[in-house]
C-alpha cells in the first residue's frame, strides 16, 4: 500500500504540498477527480491517477485539457460526489469559461479547484495572480502556507463547497506545492467500494441560459454575503503576536513573515495577520486589525489583492491607518518573495534598522558556465529538429521561416544550436498564430507542438486552419506522452504501461486526415535521409500540411520497459 | 535545537532528490521540525538545480542571501555559482568532480579550470570540505551514489543533530535493497572524508 494510504491519524509523514492536498482531498472524500497536468500542479494528479488502482471508491482521470477536467468535476459535484480538479495557474484561463458560470449554477457534492501559481515563472510563460479569478468568479478561495495547511484546507475545502453549494477555489503557489515539510495525518474516508451519484434534474437550477443566469446571479451574491461571515469567522485566518504595528500576510510569504519577526525580535511590537481564507475577504476582521494599529504592512507575493482590500476597509470605515504594501513601492508585483527580501521590506516600513548579513569578497569566483535545461542526449525532439533545419536548408527557406512554437519539452527548441522557436503564446497557440502568420505575411512557416498539446488545444485550430486555407506545414511531435509534466498519458499512445492497455488508442495520422488537411506524412525522425525526402515536398508546397515525427521520449521508454 | 539553514546545489541527474528526501527522513525519524523547498519540471532537465533545507523550526522553506549555514555542493561549478548565498562563516561542503553542461560539450561556452578557484575557496572561508565525489562513489560501487557520498561528507561534518547511525537507518529505509550495499558503503565512505 502506498505510504499516503497507509499512514494512520497523528502519524507524520514528510510530505510535499502537492501529496498533503492529495491526502487531504481522501481524507475529504473525493470521489472523482480529473486534471490536465502542469507543473507547479502535476504531482496532485500523477498521485491520484497511482493510487486509485489502491482505491475502488476513487476515480481519476487525465483528461485532455484543463477546460474537460473541470467539467468532469462540476459534472460529478452536480451529481452529488466530491470531486477535485487541479492545474497550474495558466491552466485556469482554459477552464475559465466552465468555471465563471459554474460559480452561477454551482455544485451538490463538495468542488475543489486547485490552482497552483508560479511566481518568479519557474516552470511557466507569465506569473499571473490566480486570486483574482475568485474575485471575477466570485468563489470562495482559500491559501494554504504550507504542506501541513495544505492537507487540512483541501480536507475543510469540501465542506466549504458543500455548505454554499459553490466550488471552492484552493490557490498555491511553487513554493507550497513543493515544498516538503511534516504533515500530521487526519482520517482517511472510505474507499472500500465505488459510490455513484445522482443527477436531480432541475433545469431552473442547472440551464443557464439568461432568465436563469440572472437569478443564479443573484443566489451566487448572496452565497458571497454569507462567505463573507464564514472568512471572518474562519479558524484559517489567525493573529499571531501583539503590538501597535500590523502585517496582514498570505501564502507563503506567512512564513517568511512569522520567521523574520521572530528574527528580529519584534514579537510584542508588531502583530500578524495570517490570512488562509481569502476570498471573499474577511472585512470585520480586517477592519478590527487596521483599526488598533498605527502602521500596517500587507506582505502578499504578486498582485496587491489583499492590500487593495485592506484599502477598501480603510476607507469604508474612515480609518486613517497608513497601509504600506505595493502602492508604497516597499514591495514588488513582480517575482516571488524570500525571507530576505520581507525582512527588510518590514524594517523598512516600521523604521527600524536591519543589517542583512555581510556578503564575502567573490572577485575571485571566475565566470562559468550557464547550465539552460536543454533536450535529453539522445531525445527524438533534437532529430526531428535537425532534419526539418537541414530541408529547410537545402531549399534555401531556413532564414524566411517562421517557427511558431508551443508548450513542452520541445520549447527547448529556442535555445542554440537549434534554435527553431520564434512564437509563443499559450497550448496550442502553434497552430492558431502559425495560420495568422500565413494571412499576414509571405514568409514560410513551420511550426511545431507535442502530441499532448495537439489534443489539448490543437485541434480546432487546425479545423480552422483547413477551412481558412491557412498555409503552413505543422510538425506534431508525438513521442507518446506528456513528457515534461512526468509522462502522464496521451490518447495517442502505442507505448503504454500495462495499466492502460486496454484503452482506446486514438490515431493521430487518422485525426489529422479526418479533418481533411491536404498533405500528411509520418516519418521516423532517426531515420534521417527517409524522413528528409518525406517531407521535402511539404517544405516546399505552399499550402496546409503536417508532419506527424513519431518516436518515443527515451526517459518514458525506459520507464514503461521497467514496468 | 538550534536552526540551520542548509543549501544543497547540484545539477538535474546528480539525485540531489534522494540526498534530500534522505535527510528529511532522518529528521522525521528524530522528531526534528524540517521543511524544504524543491525545483521540480523543466529545471530538471540537465540545469542547475536547488534544495533548500531549513531545520529547527525555521518555517521559511526559502534560503535567502547571507543565510546559509551550510552550502552543500554536488558539483564544483555550482557551488560556486552559490557563494553569493553565503556569508562569512558559511561551512562548505563539496564534490569536486565536474559536470560538463552540454553547452561547452556544444561549443557555446567554456567550464574554467577549477584548481586554483577552489584553492581560494578553502582561504575565503573558515570551513571547507572537498572531495572527489564521483570517484568516491564508484569505489564503493557506483558513481551514482555521489548524492550518499556527499550526504555522508554533510553527517561527517558533525554539524547536525544527527548519529551516524540516524542516517543509515534512513538510507536503509529509502534506498531500493538492489542498490543499498553500495550506498551504504558510499555513505561511510563519505562520512570518514569530513569526520575527524
Amino acid at each position: 500500500m502506498h505510504p499516503i494510504l497507509s499512514a494512520k491519524p497523528q502519524e507524520k509523514l514528510l510530505l510535499l504540498g502537492n501529496e498533503a492536498i492529495v491526502r487531504g482531498a481522501l481524507e475529504g472524500g473525493l470521489r472523482i477527480g480529473a486534471a490536465y497536468p502542469g507543473t507547479p500542479s502535476s504531482e496532485i494528479g500523477n498521485l491520484l491517477f497511482q493510487l486509485q488502482r489502491e482505491l475502488p471508491g476513487l476515480y481519476f482521470e487525465f483528461s485532455t485539457n484543463e477546460k474537460v477536467a473541470m467539467e468532469v468535476a462540476a459534472a460529478a459535484a452536480a451529481s452529488g460526489l466530491r470531486s477535485l480538479t487541479c492545474m497550474k495557474h495558466v491552466g485556469l484561463n482554459v477552464a475559465a469559461d466552465a468555471l465563471m458560470t459554474l460559480a452561477y449554477i454551482g455544485v451538490k457534492g463538495g468542488m475543489v479547484v486547485v490552482t497552483a501559481d508560479d511566481p518568479s515563472c519557474h516552470s511557466s510563460q507569465n506569473e499571473q495572480d490566480n486570486r483574482y479569478y475568485a474575485r471575477l468568479s466570485g468563489l470562495p478561495m482559500l491559501e494554504p502556507a504550507n504542506p501541513q495547511e495544505a492537507r487540512e484546507m483541501t480536507a475543510y475545502a469540501f465542506e466549504l463547497s458543500e455548505r454554499l453549494e459553490l466550488p471552492v477555489l484552493l490557490r498555491t503557489t511553487t513554493r507550497v506545492s513543493h515544498a516538503r515539510a511534516v504533515v500530521e495525518m487526519g482520517e482517511l474516508a472510505s474507499y472500500e467500494e465505488a459510490l455513484k451519484g445522482k443527477f436531480e434534474k432541475d433545469p431552473k437550477r442547472w440551464v443557464p441560459v439568461p432568465a436563469i443566469a440572472r437569478v443564479r446571479h443573484q443566489v451566487l451574491l448572496e452565497k458571497m454575503r454569507e462567505a463573507t461571515v464564514l472568512a471572518d469567522g474562519s479558524q484559517w485566518n489567525r493573529t499571531y503576536g501583539k503590538g501597535s504595528k500590523g502585517i496582514i500576510v498570505s501564502g507563503v510569504a506567512v512564513n517568511y513573515v512569522l520567521d523574520a519577526v521572530e528574527e528580529l525580535g519584534l514579537e510584542d511590537e508588531v502583530a500578524v495577520l495570517a490570512l488562509g481564507f481569502t476570498h471573499p475577504y474577511p472585512a470585520g476582521l480586517l477592519a478590527d486589525f487596521l483599526r488598533e494599529k498605527e502602521a500596517v504592512l500587507v506582505v502578499e507575493e504578486l498582485e496587491p489583492y489583499l492590500e487593495e482590500a485592506a484599502r477598501v476597509v480603510a476607507q469604508e470605515r474612515g480609518l486613517k491607518v497608513p497601509i504600506f504594501g505595493k502602492a508604497t513601492g516597499h514591495f514588488s508585483r513582480a517575482l516571488e518573495f524570500t525571507p530576505g527580501l520581507v525582512k527588510e521590506a518590514i524594517a523598512r516600513a516600521f523604521g527600524l534598522s536591519y543589517t542583512p548579513p555581510e556578503a564575502p569578497d567573490l572577485s575571485w569566483v571566475p565566470e562559468l558556465p550557464p547550465r539552460p535545461p536543454t533536450l535529453c542526449p539522445g531525445c527524438p525532439h533534437r532529430e526531428t529538429y535537425r532534419v526539418v533545419k537541414e530541408v529547410l536548408e537545402e531549399l534555401g527557406e531556413l532564414s524566411r521561416t517562421i517557427f511558431p512554437t508551443d508548450i513542452g519539452c520541445y520549447t527547448l527548441g529556442l535555445l542554440p544550436p537549434i534554435q527553431m522557436a520564434d512564437y509563443l503564446i499559450c497550448m496550442g497557440s502553434s497552430v492558431g498564430s502559425a495560420g495568422g502568420f500565413s494571412k499576414a505575411t509571405d514568409q514560410r512557416i513551420v511550426s511545431f507542438i507535442g502530441d499532448s498539446t495537439f489534443f489539448h488545444a490543437g485541434l480546432s485550430p487546425l479545423a480552422s486552419a483547413v477551412y481558412n486555407r491557412h498555409r503552413f506545414t505543422l510538425v506534431i511531435m508525438d513521442n507518446e506522452t506528456t513528457a515534461m509534466t512526468g509522462h502522464q498519458p496521451v490518447p495517442s499512445q502505442e507505448l503504454r504501461p500495462p495499466e492502460l492497455e486496454d484503452r482506446p488508442r486514438i490515431d493521430i495520422e487518422a485525426v489529422v486526415k479526418a479533418l481533411g488537411v491536404p498533405k500528411v506524412v509520418t516519418i521516423n525522425p532517426y531515420k534521417k535521409e527517409e524522413a528528409k525526402a518525406a517531407i521535402r515536398p511539404l517544405l516546399e508546397a505552399d499550402e496546409l500540411s503536417v508532419i506527424i515525427a513519431k518516436a518515443p521520449c527515451i526517459l518514458y521508454r525506459a520507464r514503461v520497459a521497467k514496468k | 535545537m538550534e536552526r540551520l539553514r542548509i543549501l544543497a546545489v547540484g545539477v538535474g541527474g546528480q539525485g540531489i532528490l534522494l540526498f534530500s528526501r534522505v535527510l528529511g527522513e532522518v529528521a522525521l525519524s528524530s522528531g526534528t521540525p524540517i521543511a524544504m523547498s524543491e525545483v521540480h519540471g523543466m529545471a530538471q532537465r540537465g540545469g542547475v538545480v536547488e534544495t533548500n533545507i531549513v531545520l529547527g523550526g525555521v518555517r521559511s522553506p526559502l534560503i535567502s542571501e547571507g543565510e546559509v549555514d551550510i552550502l552543500v555542493g554536488l558539483e564544483p561549478a555550482e557551488t560556486l555559482r552559490a557563494l553569493p548565498r553565503t556569508r562569512k562563516d558559511t561551512v562548505i561542503v563539496s564534490s569536486t568532480d565536474p559536470v560538463i553542461p552540454q553547452i561547452v560539450k556544444d561549443g557555446l561556452a567554456t567550464y574554467p579550470d577549477l584548481t586554483e578557484p577552489l584553492q581560494k575557496l578553502q582561504e575565503a572561508y573558515p570551513r571547507v570540505y572537498l572531495f572527489p565525489g564521483e570517484e568516491i562513489a564508484r569505489e564503493a560501487g557506483t558513481a551514482r551514489a555521489l548524492n550518499i557520498v556527499t550526504l555522508g561528507a554533510l553527517a561527517g561534518t558533525g554539524l547536525l543533530p544527527f548519529s551516524k547511525e540516524d542516517f543509515l537507518e534512513a538510507i536503509k529505509k529509502i534506498v531500493k535493497p538492489k542498490f543499498l550495499e553500495a550506498n551504504l558503503k558510499a555513505f561511510e565512505a563519505g562520512f570518514s572524508v569530513t569526520a575527524s
